[in-house]
């Protein structure tokens, strides 16, 4: 069921080439994807039952327009209510649940839209998640940039503008170490004033040297909150292990972040369960820990190099809109980033609607700034990048499309003190 | 609504009005029982009568539920104590707790309060704090074990009702526990008002007790109680906003 994903490359070993069939068809050949691997820190938390309790008996088709009304006239909107406005009922009131969304976004975040732009420092990956242009059987242009590499790159990116960045990197330790995203997060304050990380997930200890290296903010995707489907697409790693990736948030909390960042990866698997469970994770976890800031993302599935065929099945624009609509109307005070995994009109539609936050001047390749920025082939190596983006506008263009909507371009609302 | 109970540390209530102790008479416990229906009726323990006759412990009848206060206790040290002494008098685990630093308008003093919530509910209390409404000390009231917060709405004894409003509707969304408005509730319509809000009960004394007829007065706050936890129970009604919705659609960039 899942051949879509599955891309052989004529480079691997017969080994490997074996190997990765046996993974991708027989189950038993598989570690078991709820057990913690050694190393991992297991935190006794009750977000996880509370999240999957509600997530594991919503039945979307359950709720009637009558119960989208209802929940689009309530001054709070409650779990009951949101479950309502992502169900397939709601699909009929776009357009009044877009007026309730910005209204609230414009209560909560004013005309304000953030700008940031992400740094895939390292491409290098031990997971084989099938969907993703990194996953370590997929034949592209490994790279990690050294010191001097990641600093050229911030230089140009500063230049352009920007004041926040999101550091990558692919999802392996021992390319990647916590140390050399250490150093990389300190050399990052000299050129931004917010650094935020998206890199595997992490022991509380490790979120904490990495928040004294200069990060606040730590951003994980659980890619889909159905375990059984998580186990089918996340078939070698130690992304595989799906509650120590669940848990990441709170251990960066109790590390110290200021704030963290979550999503599902809509379009592998049940998006309107998927959708219910990232925002109650936000939900339960902002009740627990009430000082953090929370946001969510909406990523859908992109084509990635080796294969262009991958894409968000059922989820289309609409879909996507209705789940933002519904994430703002029950979560008014999180911030909602929309990536440029979306077009230029969908993310100038959305900002006016319920996102407060938009890349731009994107690349999601290592090392290649320079050349997409200026044009010019520099010579210099470049590694492949992780998925297609969909919008290529500039800082500069961005900022300009925000402005002339009549929003307020924000780059930075945060000082290290 | 059959189903519908208040549930406090492990108990289970069909009543949601609870008689304070701000003014007491027999009639009035008469009149809070037969006519407002309460099942929670609140003693203070310091004010409690020592003489063999006339004390309000004789008044209360069968099947309700003492809730003493520790009412006139300065600090967390005091309510500990007249909480103690309350259960060695036989009147139960229950116990709220009222720490007032001042005699002019009474208000509690959350600080003390989460401290002697703290103590109480590690010796196995079902803790009930009366706190002004706010948000980090209701926090920290339910890490300190309560079993409900009980925010005012308005000054003690003032009448004013829902002054408070905003605040006790942030503790109803935010706090896992009931919560239970408590002092300042003057008319069946402010208690109508605090329940369709979500609150779990209403707390009052000196709307009954300086009422013209008193058995009328609690009849009325009964009903204006279930028909205020009905509400809410049901969700309210469309709250029709002035002005018209703007004809150029926000959808319109959706392609697919």
């Amino acid at each position: 069921m899942d051949n879509q994903y599955f891309v052989d490359s004529e480079f691997l070993s017969p080994a490997a080439l074996e190997k990765k069939h046996r993974l991708e068809r027989d189950p038993s050949s598989r570690k078991n994807h709820m057990e913690y691997l050694p190393g991992m820190e297991q935190i006794s938390s009750g977000v996880m039952d509370q999240v999957m309790g509600h997530r594991n008996t919503y039945d979307p088709a359950a709720y009637t327009a009558k119960d989208v009304l209802a929940a689009l006239r309530r001054d709070t909107c409650t779990i009951e209510d949101f479950k309502a406005l992502l169900s397939p009922a709601a699909e009929a009131y776009l357009e009044p649940m877009a007026r309730r969304a910005q209204a609230e976004t414009q209560k909560h975040f004013g005309n304000t839209v953030y700008l940031f732009t992400p740094l895939y420092i390292a491409n290098y990956c031990e997971n084989y998640c099938v969907y993703c242009g990194f996953n370590c059987y997929n034949h592209i242009n490994r790279m990690k940039l050294n010191m001097d590499q990641i600093r050229h790159e911030m230089e140009i990116i500063a230049q352009s503008g920007m004041e926040e960045i999101l550091i990558l990197t692919g999802e392996s330790r021992a390319q990647s170490d916590v140390a050399y995203i250490g150093e990389a997060c300190k050399l990052a304050r000299n050129y931004f004033r917010m650094v935020g990380l998206e890199i595997y997930p992490v022991n509380t200890d490790e979120y904490a040297y990495l928040h004294q290296c200069g990060a606040d903010y730590v951003t994980v995707f659980q890619e889909t909150y159905d375990p059984d489907r998580y186990e089918q697409l996340h078939l070698m790693g130690h992304k595989r292990v799906w509650p120590y990736r669940f848990e990441a948030q709170e251990r960066a909390l109790m590390g110290g972040m200021r704030g963290v960042a979550f999503s599902a990866l809509l379009g592998l698997a049940d998006f309107r369960r998927d959708a219910l469970a990232s925002a109650l994770h936000v939900y339960f976890l902002q009740r627990k820990y009430p000082h953090a800031e929370m946001s969510l993302s909406c990523p859908r599935l992109r084509p990635i190099v080796n294969n262009a065929g991958i894409n968000p099945l059922e989820v289309g624009e609409k879909q996507l809109c209705q789940i933002l609509c519904a994430y703002r109307i029950f979560l008014p005070y999180v911030g909602i980033t929309v990536s440029s995994r979306e077009t230029a009109q969908f993310r100038d539609g959305i900002v006016r609607i319920a996102a407060t936050k938009v890349s731009a001047g994107v690349s999601t390749g290592i090392g290649d700034h320079e050349s997409k920025y200026t044009g010019r082939d520099t010579g210099a190596e470049e590694g492949d990048e992780q998925f297609e983006i969909s919008d290529g506008r500039s800082f500069d263009a961005m900022y300009r499309d925000i402005e002339g909507q009549g929003l307020q371009p924000v780059l930075n609302d945060y000082l290290y003190v | 609504m059959d189903h519908d109970k208040l549930i406090l540390g492990g108990k289970e209530f069909t009543s949601r009005f609870i008689l304070g102790s701000g003014k007491y008479s027999l009639k009035l416990i008469e009149a809070a029982v037969r006519d407002a229906g309460a099942q929670i009726i609140t003693l203070a323990v310091r004010r409690a009568n020592t003489k063999e006759q006339e004390s309000i412990l004789d008044y209360i009848p069968k099947g309700v539920t003492l809730l003493p206060n520790t009412s006139g206790a300065r600090d967390a040290n005091e309510a500990v104590r007249i909480a103690r002494l309350a259960r060695e008098l036989g009147c139960g685990d229950f116990v709220k707790i009222e720490i007032m630093r001042d005699s002019k308008y009474l208000l509690p003093d959350n600080q003390e309060t989460i401290k002697a919530t703290e103590i109480l509910a590690k010796e196995g209390f079902v803790v009930l704090p009366y706190m002004y409404p706010d948000l980090y000390a209701a926090r920290a009231l339910a890490d300190a074990g309560a079993a409900a917060v009980m925010p005012l709405a308005a000054p003690i004894g003032s009448n004013k009702g829902l002054a408070a409003r905003e605040f006790i509707q942030i503790l109803i969304d935010e706090i896992d526990l009931p919560i239970i408005v408590d002092a300042g509730i003057g008319r069946p319509s402010q208690a109508c008002e605090a329940m369709e809000m979500g609150a779990a009960a209403v707390m009052a004394n000196t709307a009954l007790a300086t009422a013209g007829d008193l058995p009328l007065m609690a009849a009325a706050f009964r009903q204006a109680i279930e028909a205020g936890r009905a509400a809410y129970l049901s969700g309210l009604g469309r709250v029709l906003v002035r002005g018209g919705s703007a004809s150029d659609p926000l959808t319109g960039f959706l392609r697919s």
